[in-house]
Formats: structure tokens, sequence, C-alpha cells
């Protein structure tokens, strides 16, 4: 749809005014909207409100009554709420605090809650070896279904390898 | 000049520009917006001491300039050159930026995040672009540490850029694809397999000059390489369309082709009043003409460096004055005259 008063953008605000009765639709582009008397829409779309948009919209009633009362971030003293309002997190400690709370967004985003890419060389630690072990036990897991036992038993032992490497760091 | 405006790369008769832009944040410390003043300087330092303690060669590459310290003109020229974002630029407390001197790195310290590591290439040169934006990333980590959940990745502000925290982008040229309007059916397509398509200058802004940025929109979830693959699948597969159809085009209305690209030429080397708006049509124009064999008195290069020269802040900053709009489009016009 165009906007009504340009007529070359796309509209993005939909508004309806109804003065004495008497409704009548008007659909703005961003630009115009602004420009527009009456001091324009400040409540632009953004992407920090649209998520805390989605995550409203995913919380069941029952669980919302934790949230409210539901803590805040000892680092950064940012709560919930507070996230809600911005769609933004306020440290690295917030995404434990609320990690619960914010997974069903995460998936809703992403398509997706695990992170596959890169580690950080230096500080991330056990990560790789971690990961390594968890594919292992998938090959592990599909040699014995095809009754491949020799190969089952090297597998093992280099999980076992790895484990102990990693209880060692 | 940044190197994406001297030198053409891969494919460039389409392509303008790769970017890889990754973001971090680090640990135990409340990102940006939550900093005041004087702990944005600190992350600043740190990042900036990160740098230099991690390679010696670099104080020489890399310059540190405090959003605070430039004046409104500098920023804008920095962000028209695809060098900052907007939100950095607004960020007049606490935003600060590294660059080096062949104006292909530069460093975002407190935008969205703590730090954007971005590089900026001419042509299709994703893998080459990430290739060096990793080896920073490498060398910040080795002095400082980021904030990283196992299984969420790299956190981030925002939680859309969450996990890998790259976003790849590739500019691209797109007259004939747009002009058929079979790009529509590239923006579907796009959109269902993650791909975000924006204008020149991102988010709201128009196709000025038929100037596509094509982009990833998830960062969780996948690995770095399958990002950059997909976009360059995605690239690749655009590049042939846009080929095809200019072949075509250049087969079937030769002449109706030549008569619009040799009139836009006349008119960028005449004109005396131009809006951005015309300007960027007539570049596009003439950019098709030059790829086409059909032009050759100009440069794809010169073509390109037309596309920030145009722009408010360039203008303002080379004739030294906020200028009126009108004066604008008679300055543009001069530019763009003296430059053909």
């Amino acid at each position: 749809m165009l906007c009504d008063e340009c007529k070359k953008r796309n509209a993005v605000v939909h508004m309806t005014k109804s003065i004495n009765g008497v409704k009548e639709e008007i659909n703005l582009c961003e630009v115009c909207a602004k420009g527009r008397e009456g001091g324009g829409i400040e409540h632009h779309f953004s992407i920090p409100n649209f998520l805390a948009g989605l995550l409203e919209s995913n919380i069941h009633p029952q669980i919302n009554i934790n949230y409210q009362s539901g803590g805040s971030c000892q680092r950064c003293g940012t709560s919930f709420n507070q996230f809600k309002q911005r769609g933004r997190l306020g440290c690295d400690e917030c995404y434990e605090v609320f990690r619960e709370k914010i997974t069903p967004l995460i998936r809703r985003v992403h398509g997706s809650t695990g992170h596959i890419g890169k580690v950080p060389q230096r500080t991330g630690g056990t990560i790789k070896l971690k990961r390594q072990v968890k594919q292992l036990k998938v090959k592990l897991k599909e040699a014995i279904e095809r009754e491949a036992f020799e190969e089952a038993a090297k597998i093992r032992d280099e999980i076992k390898g790895i484990e102990k490497e990693i209880n060692e760091v | 000049m940044a190197k994406w405006l001297r030198e053409t790369g891969p494919e460039s008769d389409i392509v303008i520009s790769s970017r890889i832009r990754i973001a971090r944040n680090l640990a135990e410390t409340p990102f940006p917006y939550l900093l005041d003043e004087q702990q944005g300087e600190e992350i600043t330092n740190r990042v900036y001491q990160a740098i230099i303690e991690g390679n010696e060669g670099l104080k020489n590459e890399f310059q540190l300039l405090l959003m605070k310290k430039l004046d409104k003109i500098e920023r804008l020229n920095y962000i028209e050159n695809h060098l900052i974002s907007p939100d950095l630029a607004k960020n007049t407390t606490k935003g600060s930026m590294l660059i080096n001197q062949e104006e292909t790195i530069s460093l975002l310290v407190n935008e969205e995040d703590h730090l954007r590591i971005q590089c900026l290439l001419p042509g299709l040169q994703l893998d080459e672009t990430y290739g060096i934006a990793d080896k920073i990333d490498d060398l910040i980590e080795e002095k400082l540490s980021y904030a990283f959940d196992e299984e969420l990745g790299y956190l981030t502000s925002c939680p859309t850029n969450l996990g890998t925290g790259i976003r790849a982008s590739v500019m691209m040229h797109l007259p004939v694809l747009n002009m058929t309007g079979y790009i529509n059916g590239i923006f579907q397509a796009s959109s269902q397999i993650g791909i975000t398509i924006r204008g020149l200058y991102g988010e709201g802004t128009e196709f000025l000059g038929n100037i596509f940025q094509i982009s990833n929109q998830v960062t969780l979830g996948i690995t770095e390489e399958e990002i950059i693959k997909n976009l360059k699948d995605v690239a690749t597969q655009i590049i042939q369309k846009e080929r095809l159809l200019r072949e075509n085009l250049f087969k079937d209305k030769r002449i109706e082709l030549e008569d619009r690209i040799f009139r836009s030429y006349g008119l960028l080397r005449n004109a005396r009043i131009m809006t951005t708006n015309e300007a960027m049509k007539l570049i596009s124009d003439v950019k098709l003409g030059i790829t086409l064999g059909l032009l050759n008195e100009v440069t794809l290069e010169k073509m390109n460096q037309l596309i920030p020269f145009i722009q408010i802040g360039h203008l303002q900053k080379k004739y030294n004055s906020e200028l009126t709009e009108a004066e604008r489009d008679f300055r543009r016009a001069e530019v763009i005259r003296n430059m053909l």
C-alpha cells in the first residue's frame, strides 16, 4: 500500500481518525508520518520494540506472574521488565539470569538456540573438546548399531582420552 | 579514500563491495548503553591497547578517532563511505572508531555492542573479508575476554546478533533485475532463506541507483563458514541472473539501451542542477554502459566514487559549509561535471 501523502513510499503507519463519529483512515510512510502535524508518531517501529512484542505474545499467563517478581541481573541491574521494554539485555550475566525466559524468543529469531560457530581461542577452554566428545558419541552409537564393535571400541577410547583431557583442565 | 572506492574487485560489473561485521562484547561489563562517558572511554582504551599490544606494527596502521572530536560533517562522511554506522556517529559521548590506513578495517567501539569489527573490500570477496576480520578478532581476544556462552555463543546486546555475531553483506548494482521487475522474485525467495535486502545506506533507504545490499539474517545455530557460503551462493545466483538479463537487453534493445546510456552520460556531464535521486539514476545507467562495453571514456572506479561524493556530507565537506538544498543540487552537478 502506498503512502497517502507522498504516494511514493510504502505506507507503514496506519491510523484511523474519528471525529464526531466520522471515521477516516490514513496510511502513511515513515517519512510523511514523522513530518505530519500534531507531533507525528514517535513510537515508530524498531527491532528492540518488535522483539519485546514477540516476547509478550510468547509468555504463558501463569508464568507471566512469576516474571513480574522474577528478579533482576546482579551485575548491571537490568530487570526482566526493562528487557521487555528495551528489547536489549544489559550485560553477559543477563543471559544467565534470564536464560529460561528468553530462550523461546531466541528460538523464534534464529530457529535454533545452539551455537556451533567459532569459539574464543584463549578463553574458550574445553568447549571445543566437549563438542568433539559430542560428535564422537554420535559416531559411537552409529558404530554400535552397525555392530562394528572394533570401531566402536576405538571411538570409546578416543572419547575417554578427550574426557580425561577435559577433567585435567 | 576507502579501498572499495579506489579499486574494483572480482565481479565488479555487478558487485561493488563485500563487508563483514563481527559483534563482540567484553565479559563482565555492562553493554555500552548502560555505561557512562568515562566507562565508555575505558572500553575504547582497552580495545586500542589490545590491538597495538597484539601487534606492534598495527600502531602505525590504525588511527583512533573519537566521535565527540569529529564534527557532524566529518561523521557523515564516514557514514557515506560505509566505514561507520549511523548509530555510532550518533553516539557522541562514548562512540569511537579505530581505522586502518587502507580504510578496509574499521573497529566501531561502543555502538550497540562494545565492539564491531568491520572489514570492507571491493568486489565479491567474502572469504577474504571474513579472513581479515577473523584475524583481528583473534588478535583482540588474546588480550581481552569476550562475553561468550557455550550454548548461545558470543553474547550481544540485542538477541538478534547472538551466536557468531556475524553480519555479512554484499553491495550489488542490479539495474536490469530492477527494471524488469524480476527483483521482486529475488526479494521473496531471499526472505525465505534468511537473507535480507536493503538499500545503499541501510534500513529505510530506498534502492537509490539500483543498488542493493544483501545480507544474512540468522547468526545463531550456523557456522561462520556456512553464513558466508550461503550468502556467496545467493550473490552468485543473482549475478548470473543480472548478467543474463543484461545480455538479453543488449541483444534485443541495443539502440534504445545505447540511447538511454549516452543521454544519461550527457546529462551528468552537462547538467547544472542535479538532485541525489536523479544523479543516482544516471550513475546507474552509466555504470551499466561501462560494463556492457558501450562507454569507454570513463571508469567504473570513477562512477563508484561518485556515489559517496554526491551525498550531502561529502558536498558539505568539499565546500566547507552547511549548504541549502538548492546549493547542494548546484554543487552536486558541479562535482559530477568535474569528475567526468
